[in-house]
């Protein structure tokens, strides 16, 4: 399977983040470590994007640590994780309406030559970039705001790949696709990790997970709530996790479907 | 899509594409409206975007015709040589103000101070010339340097404090024309000298003092640098493998603004050449274009006024970009402020009064950048400019009163506010925004 090396890439030691009155996280821990798929799991509001937002240093963490490679580092910028090779793919995509695919793909790290923006090879790499997803857009001139839901979502984790992240962040990156688009984005994770990359993975399709993920971490109401590699955990294990029961919605559903068959 | 794959496929005998091309050659998305060549090509192209409320300069074109049509009837005198001087000598001091409302509109934001600042620029200047005997280079490099300094200051109440930017620079179009109105209490007005960088800006200042090469030179550099410019990128793209431009297309362009720039050169060179404000205002806009377009300045610009949340998560500093683009539009209204006592070669507190700041935003509006934020170009400037101030010269031929220049800029700016706002709506129902 998988190498996994000792000293995680990313890890979170004692993360909290407030919002005003909202505790939204508490004394998380996370780690990833190179070559590994870590799912991030949790019911909504449990923190996930919250948690993705302090690391990709959108909302700066209030208390705790976030190590690099070992060492204790301060995010405060999304410049400062870009740095440090975190690429993020929000679930509120955060690309610009008025920019055409290239100028989203590429915004904050153009390519330059002689000091102007060079459009003819940023052209070339996105084209080739989405030629590698296999997605199909009209023409990477158009504007962001003509693209439909999924071609957008792929643009953003097209975006996430240009420059060359250490760690890469997808917060629920499969929610607006197809069946064809998922297993292409599932196909990328796969690669992601051959090539040695972290992936954080964020979805609430356990399918999903457990097809790609080496470990399930578990948010529960802001709090780590267990940690499961997914050989040997039952998706029953983990469900039971993000709800905090064996009994809860799901497995009554079960029982009561099992019954009605019965 | 894989639909749309299928019925594209089966016309070539019902092979899923997947099979036939390996993954990394280029897919086409077969709904792709690809542009029919040649000569029909452009008139299908044109149908299709005026359908689609990308009208483009198109509005201000007719408008632009109209204009001229109706005032050339109205008094023949308007179409006559030194009357387009006129109109392009007059046009850059507010041009000057309009770009710098390019940079602000772009960002999504507003700024109203840019008529007083331009005033108080002119005063501080008479001042630092005049009063104190500063050298004149030195005082327009202080000047702007001060203008850039108030820009500044607004967009630190934008950016830092969260004042949105309409109050920051209503409060800078009241404060700094109160300013100038301090600065000349004693006099009225300081009356500057005509010579150096502000004779250069006088109405008798002609380039290569009004010889007749110089418009053809003019001309001849406007046209090859074009052509040569999309040729050699048509060279890259054809290299690249990407799109590029068809030869007839920069033919075509190249064609039409060779006519309109030696057409412009021979009337110009029928009165007295071109003056040099116009042809500072030009080098202006052609730095401005390339800083627009092709700098990541340019670009984080565009992106802020797209989407903040979007560009600053991006890494860009959405507060550097806006204290730099209000800064700009300082530094700009106080060009402006020069150009404009370089027409009177007087600083009086009457300027960057009346309707200055709505000439210069409706010409910025009319040329086609958007009030809504993220769409525009810096050529707007001088295209809106060119529709302002033909109404303006025009109605001055006519002995208008200044009650009917008023109404009708005021209308006018309605007009394009108007078109600004449906084709923005046109353009999002057919997914162009
Ligand atoms: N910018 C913010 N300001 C205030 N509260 C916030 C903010 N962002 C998130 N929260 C709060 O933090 C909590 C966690 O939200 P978060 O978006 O991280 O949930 P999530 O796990 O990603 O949920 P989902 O699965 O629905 O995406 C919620 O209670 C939310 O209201
Ligand atoms: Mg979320």
């Amino acid at each position: 399977m998988v190498h996994v090396s000792a000293t995680p890439v990313l890890a979170l030691r004692g993360v909290s983040k407030r919002f005003g009155a909202v505790q939204a996280l508490t004394d998380v821990e996370l780690e990833v470590h190179a070559g590994e798929v870590a799912a991030l799991v949790g019911d909504n509001g449990a923190g996930k994007s919250t948690l993705v937002k302090t690391i990709a240093g959108v909302h700066p963490i209030d208390e705790g640590v976030i190590e690099w490679e070992g060492r204790g580092v301060s995010i405060n910028r999304p410049s400062d994780a870009q740095q440090l090779g975190v690429a993020t793919v929000y679930q509120d995509l955060a690309l610009c309406d008025n920019l055409d695919v290239v100028g989203n793909l590429f915004l904050g790290r153009e390519l330059l030559r002689y000091g102007s923006i060079d459009e003819v090879t940023m052209e070339k790499r996105s084209r080739e970039l989405l030629n590698t997803l296999s997605i199909r857009i009209p023409s990477v001139r158009i504007p962001i705001a003509s693209l439909s839901g999924g071609q957008r979502q792929v643009v953003a984790i097209a975006r996430a790949l240009i420059g060359d992240p250490k760690v890469v962040i997808l917060d629920e990156p499969t929610a607006a696709l197809g069946v064809e688009q998922t297993a292409q984005v599932l196909d990328l994770v796969e690669r992601l990790r051959e090539r040695g990359l972290g992936v954080i993975l964020i979805s609430h399709n356990m399918a999903d997970v457990t097809a790609v993920a080496d470990t399930v971490h578990v948010l529960r109401l802001g709090r780590n709530n267990g940690s499961f590699p997914v050989k040997g955990t039952t998706n029953e294990q983990i469900i039971a996790a993000i709800t905090g029961a064996t009994d809860n919605a799901v497995t009554r559903r079960q029982s009561r479907n099992a019954e009605a068959t019965q | 899509m894989s639909s749309d794959k299928t019925t594209v496929d089966t016309s070539k005998g019902g092979v899923p594409a997947d099979e036939v091309l390996p993954p990394a050659v280029e897919v086409i998305d077969p709904r792709l409206l690809v542009r029919e060549q040649g000569f029909r090509g452009y008139i299908t192209e044109f149908k299709r975007r005026v359908k689609g409320g990308e009208l483009g300069s198109m509005p201000v074109i007719a408008a632009l015709i109209i204009i001229f049509v109706v005032f050339q009837l109205a008094n023949d005198r308007f179409l006559s040589a030194n009357n387009i001087s006129n109109i392009g000598y007059y046009l850059a001091g507010a041009g000057m103000l309009s770009i710098g409302l390019v940079f602000v509109l772009l960002l999504g934001e507003i700024d109203l101070s840019v008529a007083s600042v331009s005033g108080l620029a002119a005063a501080i200047f008479a001042v630092f010339t005049t009063t104190h005997g500063m050298n004149m280079w030195l005082a327009v490099l202080l000047t702007i340097v001060i203008g850039v300094a108030i820009g500044a200051i607004h967009g630190f109440f934008l950016a830092k404090i969260g004042v949105p930017a309409f109050v920051v620079t209503l409060a800078g179009f009241l404060g700094w024309n109160g300013l100038m109105l301090w600065l000349l209490r004693k006099t009225g007005s300081i009356s500057i000298a005509d010579t150096g960088p502000i004779h250069i800006v006088d109405q008798t200042s002609f380039f290569m003092n009004s010889s007749i090469a110089g418009a053809y030179i003019l001309a001849t550099v406007g046209v090859a640098a074009m052509l040569l410019s999309s040729l050699a990128d048509q060279a890259r793209r054809r290299k690249a493998g990407v799109p590029f431009r068809p030869t007839s297309e920069i033919l075509l362009r190249t064609v039409l603004l060779a006519i309109v720039s030696y057409a412009l050169a021979i009337v110009l060179n029928n009165s007295n050449g071109v003056p040099n404000a116009l042809v500072l205002f030009l080098v202006v806009l052609v730095i401005c274009d390339y800083v627009v377009r092709r700098t990541t300045f340019g670009r984080k610009v565009f992106a802020v006024g797209g989407s903040i949340e979007a560009s600053s998560r991006a890494g860009i500093s959405v507060p550097g970009i806006r204290i730099a683009v209000f800064a700009i539009a300082g530094g700009f209204a106080a060009l402006g402020g020069l150009f404009i006592a370089g027409q009177i070669q007087t600083a009086n507190t009457q300027a960057g009064s009346g309707n200055l700041l709505m000439l210069a935003i409706a010409a910025a509006v009319i040329g086609g950048t958007s009030l809504f934020g993220g769409r525009g170009n810096v050529w707007s400037a001088l295209i809106g400019g060119l529709v302002i101030q033909s109404i303006q010269t025009g109605l001055d031929l006519l002995n208008m009163d200044v009650s009917i220049q008023y109404m009708i800029t005021g209308g006018v700016l309605l007009a394009a506010v108007v078109i600004d706002s449906v084709s923005r709506r046109t353009q999002r129902t057919s997914g162009r925004a």
